[in-house]
């Protein structure tokens, strides 16, 4: 009785005061040892130091408001009306002023894009289709003028719809979805390659037969669908949307390119293993400089000669060499961890290689490695900034040689790089959390399902 | 039961050879290799035909000859009448100059914000955080431009530098820092030095076998200390002790004395070493946290002391997990290097986008820088796979 | 036909390990025969290598007529009428019991879907396990993904099923209802060979027991024979240590 007394009334006095609370928190995270006092004072002394002048530059001192340049230099602090003076040169680089409501649209449709692949409900083969409408939209309203509609045109149509049928009527295993898919990619290369062809004909015609069919001609045949926009060509793309389009775009055609560099390094056939370690180990030993160089000076010399192709393409190409190097590094990562057995039940039931790897295989692998894509995509748009070097609009060249260039505002290159900085942290921040809390579901997932 | 007849298989014994697994993998491979030297026949026919029309030559001839270009920093003695082979040899040498020196910071800074994101001091673990978030998430290049901008518009002249004390003198123009004047007693310390350094390790050879032999471990920190730094201060007390500083002095115009860094040179450095450093504070700490709370505690109860645990069972298990990440890290910033061409450092790119544009020898020159990358790559890898196969844990 | 499988003077080296030494085998249809030996004895690389899972460097297999060898056309061919059931299940986990089912009827047999999974619900029944068919492979127990298993296996109308220790993944308490389904199957007339250890099984449904070491086949029997007169010291052995505790 008197025992439990007591214990009662221990119990109700409550842990000891200095213990909870925020005086408990002080102690136990910044005083517990003499080292950690010594560590907190030194530190709050230097934030002292810091803090209140970049605060005071930052914010309290800044102009915010509209200024002249003399203005803001007679100011102590911070020029922001330097950065609404030129926020539109920084996001948007060359293009028209008054056209520049399209660039805004089109980053909204490249973002909108983006977001929506990060539900994994949406994670289904119709994404694709979203995928492919979203970038058609996004260089309409980019390029604008007339959409050029010729055989190519219909080639591409026909290869999506056969492609479309081949998926949702045929039979899925039978021989009538495999023709329809073949259809689809005769479709494809026609589109592709269907010039070449054309004038190749022509010359066997006119070495065999002499006759001069002008079947070259015919490629040229189309019409021109207005847009009812006007016509901005990609030398005057510049700013956010560049940087956005490179990676973007990079990543998603690097993709698949990676698989099959993924799937060769594995494979057993020596030729083909050889050739896929020595670009993997080619491309990642060199630095993204160097490439952005050899698609810069070196493909105008590697192309036929009358074959032009833009400053934006050989960046672009650059950063999908690139990209697939690293990507095929992550995905064999993933397919490294995926159990022998699985390989060996697809085998036992009689599945053929691509059947292997296109349904059982690659579906697990890209899935366990989805974050390291992600940081790979992080990675990648820091890396577009590389793109000023070669003199091509992105955002960085826009801040440094456009905003900052201007004579009036050379001063305030803090002002201007700042506000870069800002933009590039805010993307590449929230997506490292995202690829975080994408980590932290697939742990709880493959830790629920055991 | 009676052996049965393989005559009784119903299908022919070897069956179309095109359909043989071998066959068919030779097949695909001839194609692919058909299509690659398809290509590449392809491309050269074009390179070669495309350098005609416009009248390039190619080749290597013109490493010979002279280059007029002016290289601000070099470790080699500098004349613009120099080769552009030697402008090669520059570069490269002022690429590793900034590689090993940003490899040699970035670690240890790298590894301080990594254990101080570890610390139970929030404001340690905090500002570390602040750190690592707010670097790794803005490009290198902006970084880089932005610190050459303060450096070279906001820093003060030369003549009004910012003084750090103890000769250390910041500007525009870049660092200066006093410089020991070299005598007889240095060099003689030094040599003494290296020997010390070798008997530190032949007394830690035989304390190692004392223990394995008898059990008893003689002290081993301290003496190794002594052996290795008293002969040496000994030597050099005894020879005059001179320690006498070139410090960098201010006359009319500018500073004359000492050392300095051009503030390319310490743009690069700087930016590259925050940049990486960040990265190696992220490695850091996700080995030291990867090697679980169990082996502490299974040390402890076996009574290891702190020291012996770190050293014995926690330090191996965290460098398993911490150096291939760290070394491919080190690999980064050898490349990163590179972005030096944007704030005006000559490395080998910036040497060979000068020579690109003065022989138009583009295909050469970009195969040139491509090719010292690759072999500093390799190298690296090759080191590094070696390390690998000889710590790698033997499992079943 | 008389023999559904036969081998002959099979022989297979890992390296310079020579792991099946002069197998000589043959199997009538309807036979189940059970291997067990001591591990390593090469009982499980005998049975991966009738479907081609482990090649074998010499010596002749015939399964259902067709020789074993590198021709693609016939591996195919033999995989489509060779189940195969795993000790540790590898169903694909991310596809549900039902998908991973129709999977090999669709693209291997080329069956429309519908009636593919009219297979499948129907091989679901058989294996009394019906009622999971729109679950994933994670949210199922032990014995229940080696039961659906062995229905993957089924839905290829296999003339053979082969089991690699179908039981030894499992927790003690679930080794019945797996073994009821083989059982079930060797009732119905399945050619079946088995490599385990549950001596239960071979003594109840067993026409032959192999016994298997250092890669030969050091004795056959009726079971009756088998477990009461085993001929070879080494049987003797084996049994005494498998069946003593």
């Amino acid at each position: 009785m008197a025992v439990s007394d007591t214990a009662a009334e221990r119990a109700a006095l409550g842990p000891p005061p200095a213990t909870t609370g925020f005086l408990g928190w002080m102690r136990k995270n910044l005083f517990s040892t003499v080292w950690n006092t010594l560590l907190t004072i030194l530190c709050a002394y230097l934030l002292i130091l810091i803090l209140p002048p970049a605060i005071s530059w930052l914010f309290l001192d800044a102009t915010w408001s509209e200024a002249t340049p003399e203005q803001c230099r007679a100011a102590n602090g911070a020029c922001w009306a330097m950065i609404r003076e030129k926020h539109r040169v920084i996001l948007f680089g060359r293009y028209p002023y008054d056209e520049q409501w399209r660039p805004l649209l089109g980053m909204g449709f490249l973002i909108t894009l983006v977001l929506v692949s990060c539900f994994r409900r949406f994670w289904r083969p119709w994404i694709g289709l979203v995928w492919a409408g979203g970038l058609v939209a996004f260089f309409l309203v980019m390029w604008g003028g007339d959409i050029p509609v010729s055989y190519r045109t219909a080639a591409v149509i026909g290869a999506v719809a056969a492609a479309a049928f081949g998926f949702t009527r045929a039979n899925a295993g039978g021989n009538a979805r495999s023709l329809f898919l073949w259809l689809a990619a005769l479709f494809g290369a026609l589109a592709l390659v269907g010039n070449s062809i054309l004038r190749v004909l022509d010359a066997l015609l006119k070495e065999l037969f002499q006759i001069e069919a002008g079947l070259g001609g015919l490629s040229a045949f189309g019409l021109g669908i207005p847009t009812g926009l006007s016509f901005v060509p990609t030398s005057l793309w510049g700013g956010l949307p560049l940087t956005l389009l490179l990676s973007i775009v990079g990543i998603i055609v690097a993709f698949p390119i990676a698989i099959l560099l993924a799937l060769g390094r594995r494979s057993k056939m020596p030729l083909i293993r050889m050739f896929c370690i020595g670009y993997i180990e080619l491309i990642r030993g060199v630095p993204l400089i160097s490439l952005l160089f050899v698609a810069s000076f070196l493909l105008p010399l590697f192309l036929p000669r009358g074959v032009e192709i833009n400053d934006l393409l050989r960046a672009q190409v650059a950063i999908i060499g690139f990209s697939a190097a690293y990507l095929a590094e992550v995905i064999r990562g993933g397919l490294q961890a995926i159990p022998r057995g699985q390989f060996e039940a697809a085998d036992a039931l009689g599945l053929s290689y691509w059947q292997k790897m296109g349904k059982i295989v690659l579906p697990q692998a890209i899935t366990l490695v989805i974050p390291p894509i992600v940081n790979t995509f992080i990675g990648l748009f820091k890396d577009t900034s590389l793109v000023s070097i070669v003199s091509l609009a992105d955002l960085l060249l826009a801040t440094k040689d456009m905003a900052i260039a201007d004579v009036n505002w050379r001063a305030f290159y803090a002002e201007g790089y700042t506000f870069a900085a800002l933009i590039y942290f805010v993307f590449c921040f929230f997506m490292s959390q995202y690829s975080q809390y994408l980590e932290r579901q697939f742990e709880t997932g493959r830790r629920k399902r055991r | 039961m009676a052996a049965p007849n393989p005559a009784l298989s119903r299908a022919p014994a070897t069956g179309a050879w095109w359909n043989d697994r071998r066959v068919r993998a030779i097949f695909y491979q001839m194609v692919f290799l058909a299509i690659l030297v398809g290509a590449v026949w392809l491309l050269v026919g074009n390179t070669v035909e495309n350098l005609r029309a416009r009248g390039l030559k190619s080749g290597f001839d013109f490493l010979p000859s002279r280059s007029g270009i002016p290289i601000s920093d070099s470790v080699l003695d500098w004349d613009p009448d120099d080769t552009f082979g030697k402008a090669y040899l520059v570069g490269i040498l002022n690429t590793l100059r900034v590689g090993v020196l940003g490899i040699i910071f970035a670690t240890i800074l790298g590894t301080f914000i990594g254990i101080a994101r570890l610390s139970n001091n929030w404001l340690i673990s905090r500002l570390a955080s602040v750190y690592v978030e707010a670097v790794r998430n803005i490009p290198l290049l902006l970084q880089l431009i932005l610190l050459y901008a303060f450096v070279t518009r906001t820093l003060p002249d030369q003549l009004d530098p910012i003084v750090i004390g103890g000769g250390f003198f910041l500007s525009k123009s870049g660092l200066m820092f006093p410089l020991l004047k070299l005598e007889a007693a240095h060099y003689a310390a030094g040599a003494v030095l290296l020997a010390s350094f070798a008997a530190m390790v032949g007394y830690n050879y035989w304390a190692k076998r004392r223990q394995d032999a008898t059990g008893v471990s003689p002290p081993r920190l301290l003496p190794s200390l002594g052996i290795l730094f008293l002969p040496a201060l000994a030597v050099f007390l005894v020879m005059g002790a001179p320690a006498e500083f070139d410090i960098a002095t201010k006359t009319r115009f500018r500073f004359i004395g000492g050392g300095a860094v051009a503030p390319e040179f310490l743009t690069i450095l700087t930016g590259l070493v925050i940049y990486t450093a960040a990265f190696i504070a992220e490695i850091v700490r996700s080995g030291i946290l990867a090697v679980s709370y169990g082996q502490t505690e299974a040390a402890s109860a076996l009574g290891l002391t702190r020291g012996r645990t770190l050293r014995l069972v926690l330090l191996p298990q965290a460098l398993r997990v911490i150096i291939p990440p760290t070394t491919s890290q080190y690999l980064n910033l050898v490349k990163n290097s590179s972005l030096a061409v944007a704030v005006g450092y000559p490395d080998v790119v910036a040497i060979e986008m000068i020579t690109m544009n003065q022989t138009s020898r583009a295909l050469e020159a970009i195969l040139l820088i491509m090719a010292v990358y690759l072999t500093i790559s390799l190298s690296i890898s090759l080191a590094m796979n070696m390390y690998n196969k000889r710590i790698a844990l033997k499992e079943r | 036909m008389e023999w559904i499988i036969a081998m002959h003077g099979v022989n297979k080296w890992y390296g310079q390990f020579h792991v099946l030494k002069d197998i000589n085998l043959s199997v009538r249809p309807g036979e189940k025969i059970v291997i067990c030996g001591p591990s390593g004895s090469g009982k499980s690389t005998l049975i991966r290598c009738i479907n081609r899972l482990e090649e074998h460097q010499r010596g002749q297999i015939v399964v259902d007529g067709v020789e074993l060898t590198n021709d693609l056309k016939h591996i195919e061919q033999i995989r489509r009428e060779v189940g195969m059931v795993f000790q540790h299940f590898n169903l694909f986990p991310h596809m549900t019991v039902l998908e991973n089912l129709a999977l090999a009827p669709v693209w291997v047999r080329k069956l429309p879907k519908a009636e593919a999974e009219e297979r499948a619900m129907h091989m679901l029944k058989r294996v009394r396990i019906a009622e999971q068919a729109l679950k994933y492979p994670g949210q199922l127990s032990g014995g229940q993904q080696q039961r659906v298993a062995i229905a993957r296996s089924l839905c290829m109308n296999p003339k053979v099923m082969l089991f690699d220790e179908p039981t030894s993944a499992l927790d003690p308490e679930m080794i019945k209802e797996v073994l009821d389904v083989m059982i079930d199957l060797a009732r119905e007339g399945m050619t079946m060979l088995v490599v385990t250890h549950e001596m239960g099984f071979a003594k109840s449904v067993a026409d032959r027991v192999i016994f298997m070491d250092e890669g030969k086949i050091v004795e056959e029997n009726a079971p009756h024979e088998f477990f009461n007169n085993p001929k070879s010291d080494r049987t003797k052995l084996f049994l005494s240590q498998i069946l003593g505790h």
